[in-house]
């Protein structure tokens, strides 16, 4: 079941079956049903970066669901992704602190630089794009987190230097 | 061995570690050492104890001396010249900030220096330290509700000191207790609501970074008062600071057996899981927090019938914020008497804000409920940093936004409510001139455009409606009806969105109307004509309706 789809997955060799056997260890840790979802989904996105429609179908038949409720769950919640994404994802704080300390300038600058609009991902996959409504950081506005790394008092000036830290 | 004579406090959260506190921290330890301090100076690691944008902090203590925006490599002449010759070392000394008391001290051990109820451990104790939440009284006043009081009693405590829910609404909790209690069930559940969503709000992420022992005390009295078994802290899946440090509390009070069954060998069984959220601002909202808990999609429910009666599983749940379980401990042990005693008559107690935007000190601040705006912005945030006072908006996105006419309103459930307006989460955002009202406006009405859950269609189609408003207006394209039809739609909506995600634009936007008229209507263009409806179209709607 889990092999099928290895070589047409755009997962960058994330979907071995180390990480599978994983996967089914920590959904047999957990109560069977709906109640565990969001938690297996959180750890599978741990492991393989996105949840592609083969972990989703996985999922459902590991819990008992059906493919079309984990499907819902999954584009309901921002958190959860089915793009494959960038070595480094990057995530620009749109909520209003950060909005009025000039979120809007660093989004193009960002989107200058990258060379891709929010939603996409560098053709070398090295970065993705994404937007945030506030991550409680707000005394440092402008915020931009990438990956789990939380950068402040970001101008446009700042950028080239931080993104050339990620490679 | 010696006791130390001084305490170096480093507040390790979310906005310092990006400025390199460990690497600091660990400066510190190795100089200290080096210099053969180690009995003398003490190095802790700490929450934060309230500035959120002067890098990296430390207080040193009895001193009372802040540093601020330190790198490692000031961190030699500090202990050179700070804790080695007794000279503070002026050149990175934070104006203005007031430190937190040392952690063994005695007047610490009683909140009168700061006045603080929620916070007052955070920035002073380890917080992954369930030995020094102890010695500063911590799970003291759970052993009491354990020992010396009947669940009703505590429940009548709560009521007595007039504690609201710090989420935003403000609704009185020691009356929402009392409704969960008298339910019969198999099992009952608490919550704690850690999902903190608000644009600009970051108290409970800060009250979870410092101090998570006093959530977990909170939500143990709550389960005994209310008769449940297991309680769930539903966090943010981005704030991993605050779901590492909630997890060890967890397990350092179940290894004491603080948590788990038979607590102080009374028959009282509780214990706590956490559950990460996935990013959805709807899920602020209890039922559809409990929802997405349930490993659905977060949208919320129809009440009646209330969570207290059916909640997560179906089974009677209560659902309290952070801030509002954090202050529980205290008004327990210290009575209800005494906690009325802070804030106001309708408000009693603290409130917890975080202050941003176009101030000096931006940051975390907890004061007696009742202080204006007008003293948040000069005594707690140093003032306006760059031109003068504009506007602010009061309680994250969904918040009212105030003009200056509002500067001297008492700040409390109450006096806000006699002038129109709400209190809501605990952020206050700061503006100067620069900001522009329908860019903000509009910047507003896109987030509640895009977190809109799609259950309703008032909230579904009635955001779209407005974010394309509020984008004419800003452009300065508005049609000449296009102000009053935004009035319409925003009161429309909070009459008949079925959450409050779609209720609360209504607040900004009336708000906005009320103190900046003329700025909205700058944005019409009295030539532009809305287009017209193709007359086949019309003629279609028309026979539908």
């Amino acid at each position: 079941m889990a092999n099928t789809s290895k070589s047409s997955c755009a997962c960058n060799g994330a979907c071995t079956d180390a990480v599978w056997g994983e996967l089914d260890e920590f959904i047999a840790c957990q109560e069977r049903g709906r109640n565990s979802l969001i938690t297996v989904l959180h750890k599978a996105q741990e492991l393989f970066g996105y949840l592609p429609v083969d972990v989703q179908k996985h999922i459902a038949k590991a819990l008992g669901l059906t493919v079309s409720e984990v499907l819902g769950v999954v584009t309901f919640y921002h958190y959860f992704s089915m793009q494959p994404r960038g070595r480094h994802t990057v995530n620009v704080c749109m909520g209003t602190a950060c909005y009025v300390r000039g979120a809007k300038k660093v989004m193009q600058a960002i989107q200058e630089q990258l060379g891709i609009k929010k939603g996409e991902t560098t053709p070398d996959r090295r970065f993705s794009l994404t937007t945030q409504r506030c991550f409680g950081a707000c005394g440092l506005a402008p915020v931009v987190m990438i990956d789990n790394d939380v950068h402040g008092r970001i101008t446009p000036q700042k950028l080239a230097k931080i993104l050339a830290k990620y490679e | 061995m010696s006791k130390p004579r001084m305490f170096l406090l480093v507040p390790i959260d979310a906005n310092t570690v990006i400025a390199g506190a460990r690497e600091v921290k660990n400066r510190f330890s190795l100089e200290i050492g080096k210099r053969g301090l180690a009995g003398e100076a003490k190095v802790i690691e700490t929450g934060s104890f309230g500035p959120a944008d002067a890098g990296v902090v430390v207080a040193v203590q009895p001193d009372g001396v802040v540093y601020g925006r330190l790198a490692p490599d000031d961190v030699p002449r500090i202990v050179e010249e700070h804790l080695v010759k007794g000279r503070p070392y002026v050149e990175r000394i934070l104006p203005g900030e007031k430190p937190p008391p040392p952690p063994e001290s005695e007047d610490a051990r009683h909140t009168q220096l700061h006045g603080r109820v929620v916070l007052d451990n955070c920035g002073r104790i380890d917080p992954d330290s369930i030995e020094e939440y102890i010695a500063n009284d911590g799970y003291f006043a759970l052993g009491q509700a354990l020992t010396a009081m009947t669940p009703a009693q505590v429940i009548e405590e709560v009521k007595a000191s007039g504690l609201r829910g710090r989420g935003g609404a403000g609704f009185p909790t020691g009356l929402k207790w009392s409704f969960c209690a008298p339910v019969k069930a198999r099992e009952k559940y608490v919550i704690c609501n850690a999902d903190e969503g608000e644009p600009g709000t970051f108290k409970d992420r800060l009250i979870m970074e410092g101090d998570p022992h006093k959530v977990l005390e909170g939500m143990a009295i709550c389960a005994y008062a209310i008769g449940a078994t297991r309680g769930y802290v539903y966090i943010r899946g981005e704030y991993a600071i605050s779901i590492e440090r909630m997890q060890r509390a967890i397990d350092a009070a179940r290894a004491k057996g603080l948590l788990g069954r038979n607590i102080f060998g009374r028959g009282f069984n509780f214990d706590i899981e956490i559950r990460k959220g996935a990013g959805a601002y709807v899920c602020g909202e209890e039922t559809a927090l409990i929802e997405s808990m349930e490993g659905k999609r977060g949208l919320p429910r129809l009440k009646p019938p209330f969570p207290a009666q059916s909640g997560f599983r179906g089974m009677p749940t209560n659902v309290n914020n952070v801030e509002t379980l954090a202050n529980v401990p205290a008004i327990i042990r210290r009575g209800a008497a005494w906690f009325k005693s802070l804030g106001t008559a309708g408000t009693p107690g603290t409130k917890v804000y975080t202050i941003l935007g176009h101030i000096n000190r931006p940051g975390l601040i907890e004061v007696p409920a009742g202080v204006t705006l007008r003293e948040i912005i000069e005594e707690y945030g140093g003032g306006m940093q760059s031109g003068s006072f504009h506007m602010a908006q009061l309680g994250g996105t969904a918040g009212d936004i105030l003009g200056r006419e509002m500067l001297d309103v008492p700040l409390d459930y109450d006096a806000l409510q006699k002038v129109g307006h709400s209190l809501g989460s605990g952020a206050i955002l700061i503006m100067n001139e620069s900001v522009n009202v329908r860019d903000f406006l509009h910047a507003c009405l896109k987030f509640f455009h895009h977190e809109s859950c799609g259950r309703c269609g008032p909230c579904r189609n009635g955001l779209h409606v407005l974010r394309d408003i509020t984008g004419r207006l800003k452009d300065g394209k508005a049609y000449k009806d296009d102000p009053g039809l935004m009035q319409e739609v925003a009161l429309a909506l909070k009459s008949s969105a079925f959450c409050p995600l779609g209720q609360s634009p209504a607040a900004p936007i009336m708000s906005a109307w009320r103190y900046f008229k003329d700025d909205i209507l700058s944005g019409v263009d009295s030539n532009a004509a809305r287009p017209r409806m193709a007359r086949s179209l019309r003629a279609d709607l028309s026979a539908a309706i």
